[in-house]
């Protein structure tokens, strides 16, 4: 096979602005790991509220997509709070499989309502934005750029929120050591559950963003919870911040493969690399809070 | 070894299990048989991984793995180089378990959820894998020639034959389940379970034990995959790696109550007839999914420890019959 210059630098260039969602939705996963050590495996089922919260809000209010995408994330902001006091707070000091199952529970009343309500054939937001060229024959659309460009703002904001703001400080200091963090005066079961809804928010806002990129269904949601997974452990579970750059990096070789060989094959080489970092690095190619 | 042979649980459980695997075929009913092949490969599926998860204490997603491996290298034999289902049954097995003892070599070093992630990474990673490997036919999968069915007397007496070879594999489940449970082996695996670091100190080969019972949770599962897609006559990748039913099964085993015998059976049964019975019913069908994570969300919550955790706790009387 023959490597065309502008192709490979126009399917990296693809890959890398999709690389920043997908930071985005990991970002929410991790946050929640590094903060209560739960994983949350309703994940990719917010995920795909987000998106089908975005087609609602488009089609039946039509409302623009970026605007519906800050309606979503604000909804997953208390929806998180509500999840959080419903299947989280009681079994926080529970083993893993506990908090493992519970959140599974959520993900299958979520899918399952889900299914019943939109059934589980293909959507799509349509909204266009244009190509924009970068010279070279590299051209990305439009929305894809918008989108990483929104997804980098929320992180930068995120990134703010943790480390200028009180609360933010009092999320890093509960994520950091909870009995410590609990004599300072800091009300842990408050910051858990505003770190649960953060999670929360950051996987519906990142859904209702890939929700302009993709057509989508009500079961798609495993597919990006995976890819959180994969990025979690590049960036390091519990590193907001590393997430985004696992993101980049899912984001490149998602790019880079297509060139070389069977698309087919670029979730061997995700899962692959998934478990070799996870063996040799589980702390993350970045560091993480442990 | 005598405690073991007399015990009183092991006879009513034989007898249970030989009583259920006879009903269909004493009454011909091939309906009753297929809700049965279900329930009964569920229960080994949830009685193995029982071995590593409710025993030692390592949260297995993946559990499905060593299922659709199994069922592979069965059908591939069987297809492909035209072996009979028995060697082939023994090539799932052995397959599965060997590929569990080289993975578990290298992921069992993983602790708590790294681990579980791990799991769900070599699932999906199996999953991508089958999907682009041609001997094993690609995203198409593997079929069974029609003509193979002949060999066991035409395909109505071969599903018969499916069903009393998965009868006899659910009660090998069931026998290994309740030996390793009584014994030092299982101890130690409990022992690793309740802190790994003390079972270190107090001179249990932790890496070992916690292989082998991985290897040993990993065996059963190949031989079913295949009976299962022999059955079926035909295996894609989809699924052989569906990770839904993987999460599926380690419902059943918390339903049940986890680190027991009985547990994963009662588990399996209770949870695959609750579903079959919200799936036709016409009111509840579409909200089946719903009301069975209510249901999990309600057990996780409120009775942690399962339904026979639940009842050894209440009635002590009945722990001899209930292990």
């Amino acid at each position: 096979m023959t490597i065309n210059a502008n192709v490979l630098i126009a399917s990296l260039l693809d890959g890398l602005l999709i690389g920043f969602v997908y930071g985005l939705a990991a970002m929410g996963l991790t946050l929640i790991w590094g903060v209560m050590d739960v994983i949350n495996l309703s994940h990719g089922a917010l995920i795909v509220l987000g998106m089908f919260g975005a087609l609602l809000a488009v089609q039946s209010w039509g409302l623009h997509p970026y605007i519906a995408f800050i309606i979503v994330s604000i909804a997953g902001l208390f929806l998180g709070v509500i999840i959080y006091y419903i299947a989280i707070r009681r079994v926080l000091e529970a083993p893993e499989l506990t908090t493992l199952l519970s959140t599974f529970a959520v993900s299958m009343i979520i899918i399952g309502g889900g299914t019943a309500a939109f059934t589980t054939s293909p959507r799509n937001i349509n909204f266009n934005l244009g190509t924009i060229s970068f010279g070279g024959g590299a051209n990305v659309l439009g929305t894809k750029l918008a989108a990483a460009l929104l997804a980098a703002m929320v992180t930068f904001l995120l990134y703010m929120f943790l480390y200028k703001t009180r609360i933010g400080k009092s999320i890093r200091a509960v994520s950091n050591n909870r009995a410590a963090a609990e004599l300072m005066g800091i009300p842990s079961m408050q910051i858990l559950a505003l770190s649960f809804g953060i999670g929360t928010l950051l996987a519906m806002g990142s859904g209702a963003l890939i929700a302009t990129l993709f057509p989508f269904n009500i079961l798609s949601g495993s597919v990006y919870e995976l890819k959180s997974f994969v990025i979690g452990v590049l960036g390091g579970l519990g590193n907001p911040i590393g997430s985004l750059l696992g993101g980049l990096i899912l984001g490149f070789i998602e790019g880079l493969i297509p060139n070389f060989m069977d698309t087919s094959w670029t979730p061997v080489i995700e899962f692959a690399l998934f478990v070799i970092i996870l063996l040799v690095k589980p702390q993350g190619l970045f560091g993480s809070k442990d | 070894m005598r405690r073991i042979i007399l015990s009183p649980f092991l006879w009513i459980g034989i007898i249970i299990l030989a009583a259920i695997a006879t009903w269909p075929m004493a009454t011909n009913n091939p309906t009753l048989r297929e809700e049965l092949f279900l329930i009964l490969m569920f229960i080994t599926m949830a009685l193995s991984l029982n071995i590593i998860l409710g025993y030692t204490g390592y949260v297995n997603f993946g559990h499905i793995v060593f299922f659709g491996l199994g069922g592979y290298l069965g059908i591939y034999v069987m297809s492909t180089l035209h072996w009979g289902l028995f060697p082939a049954m023994i090539v799932g097995g052995i397959g599965a378990s060997v590929f569990a003892f080289l993975l578990g070599a290298a992921i069992l070093r993983l602790r708590g959820a790294y681990f579980a992630l791990a799991t769900i990474g070599i699932n999906e990673t199996m999953l991508a894998l089958a999907g682009n490997f041609q001997p094993f036919g690609g995203a198409t999968g593997l079929t069974l020639n029609f003509r193979i069915y002949k060999l066991y007397g035409g395909a109505g007496k071969a599903l018969w034959l499916a069903f009393a070879l998965l009868a006899a594999v659910t009660i090998i489940a069931f026998i290994a389940s309740f030996i390793i449970e009584k014994s030092k082996f299982g101890l130690g695996l409990m022992v690793i379970r309740e802190d790994e670091d003390a079972a270190m100190v107090m001179g249990i080969p932790t890496p070992l034990f916690k292989n082998l019972a991985y290897t040993a949770s990993a065996f059963l599962p190949g031989i079913i995959g295949v009976l299962y897609f022999f059955k079926n006559g035909n295996i894609e990748p989809g699924e052989a790696f569906n990770l839904e039913m993987s999460i599926e099964v380690l419902v059943m085993i918390m339903l049940g109550g986890f680190g027991t015998v009985s547990g994963p059976i009662i588990g399996a049964a209770l949870y695959e007839e609750i579903r079959s019975s919200l799936i036709v019913n016409p009111l509840l069908q579409s909200m089946h999914l719903v009301i069975a994570g209510l249901l999990l969300l309600a057990i996780i919550l409120f009775v942690p420890i399962g339904v026979v955790g639940w009842i050894r706790q209440r009635v002590p009387a009945v722990r001899r019959y209930l292990e």
